[in-house]
């Protein structure tokens, strides 16, 4: 790839993000990014064509997770970037900042088991509009970890109604034969939702970690395929 | 003036906490404990010429930060 085609992707950084380097790492790996750490406090995402929120516990998950990180000054950057249809990926608390700051719907309530959750879960793609999941099959089979507490995603009737009606489930827990099953789903979410998108389609938030699961090195490479699948859209758009 | 707002979890909405804080008080012998909602107390300092204006201020802090509306209810009063 020339030094133009490669994706430009910032990682925002909160006070008690700490996934923020593993997600560097994983899309420079898997698309070759030119990437960028921007601290919460700054408003200059640079010209990025992906912002990546990433897992953690910003502001130690005080009041509610991601509750105090979505008034981050950088907030109202990527809250910009979103409205332009630019494209961003929130993983983990990243999924529950982007639900708190209403660039998704819904809210993530603690698991309805209680407890932390680190273990790898299957999740099953139910679309493929999003610029994360393209190049991927409806019905295809991820493996990726999870690793939270507050995983259990909830709605109103009224938002749920919405959702199902614009196809914005794009990820739900499944057993690794693709089915939903008693027992895959980690925190009790509602319809074994594990990731949704906004209606405009370029906000994506899921609880897995993708950024955990992008080389065969470290075992499994699920991940990797939402970063190419981004980046073989992004090389589709920029000759478009 | 001070201003209390509990925020608790909307009825309807699963709470795993208070799920299992009346599964422990059955078990410590009371059995007439039904529903638990498990939430928070905030205690807030505002500057307020009378209670009503207080109120008013402590709702707004629920709305914009306190209480996630989509799990979450709030009540504010004033302490005095």
């Amino acid at each position: 790839m020339s030094a133009g085609a490669r994706p430009r992707v910032s990682v925002v950084v909160f006070p008690g993000s700490n996934c923020d380097h593993d997600a560097v790492h994983a899309v420079e790996a898997t698309i070759g990014a030119d990437t960028r750490l921007v601290w919460h406090a700054g408003t200059d995402l640079g010209r990025p064509d992906l912002v990546i929120l990433p897992g953690g516990f910003s502001y130690g998950d005080y009041l509610r997770c991601g509750a105090l990180a979505r008034f981050s000054p950088v907030m109202e950057a990527v809250r910009d970037f979103a409205a332009q249809g630019g494209p961003v990926l929130g993983i983990c608390n990243g999924f529950q900042v982007l639900c708190e700051a209403g660039l998704l719907p819904g809210a993530l309530l603690l698991n309805s088991g209680q407890r932390f959750r680190c273990e790898d879960v299957c999740i099953r793609v139910e679309t493929i509009r999003t610029p994360f999941t393209a190049d991927l099959t409806k019905g295809d089979v991820l493996r990726l970890p999870i690793a939270h507490g507050d995983g259990n995603w909830r709605a109103e009737a009224q938002t749920w109604d919405d959702v199902t009606t614009h196809d914005q489930v794009v990820f739900r827990y499944c057993d690794a034969a693709g089915s939903r099953a008693a027992g895959a789903n980690p925190n009790g979410s509602l319809d074994d939702v594990a990731g949704v998108c906004n209606r405009e389609r370029n906000v994506v938030g899921l609880m897995p970690h993708p950024e955990r699961a992008s080389e065969a090195m470290l075992g499994n490479a699920d991940g990797a395929r939402l970063f190419r699948s981004f980046a073989g859209g992004l090389l589709a758009r920029r000759t478009a | 003036m001070k201003v209390q707002v509990t925020v608790v979890p909307k009825s309807g909405v699963l709470d795993p906490q208070g799920k299992a804080i009346a599964g422990a008080l059955a078990r410590l012998g009371f059995p007439g404990v039904g529903d638990v909602r498990a939430g928070k107390v905030f205690r807030l300092e505002v500057e307020a010429r009378d209670a009503a204006e207080a109120t008013a201020l402590a709702g707004q802090m629920a709305e914009k930060l306190l209480c996630n509306p989509v799990i979450e209810e709030y009540e504010a009063e004033v302490l005095g």
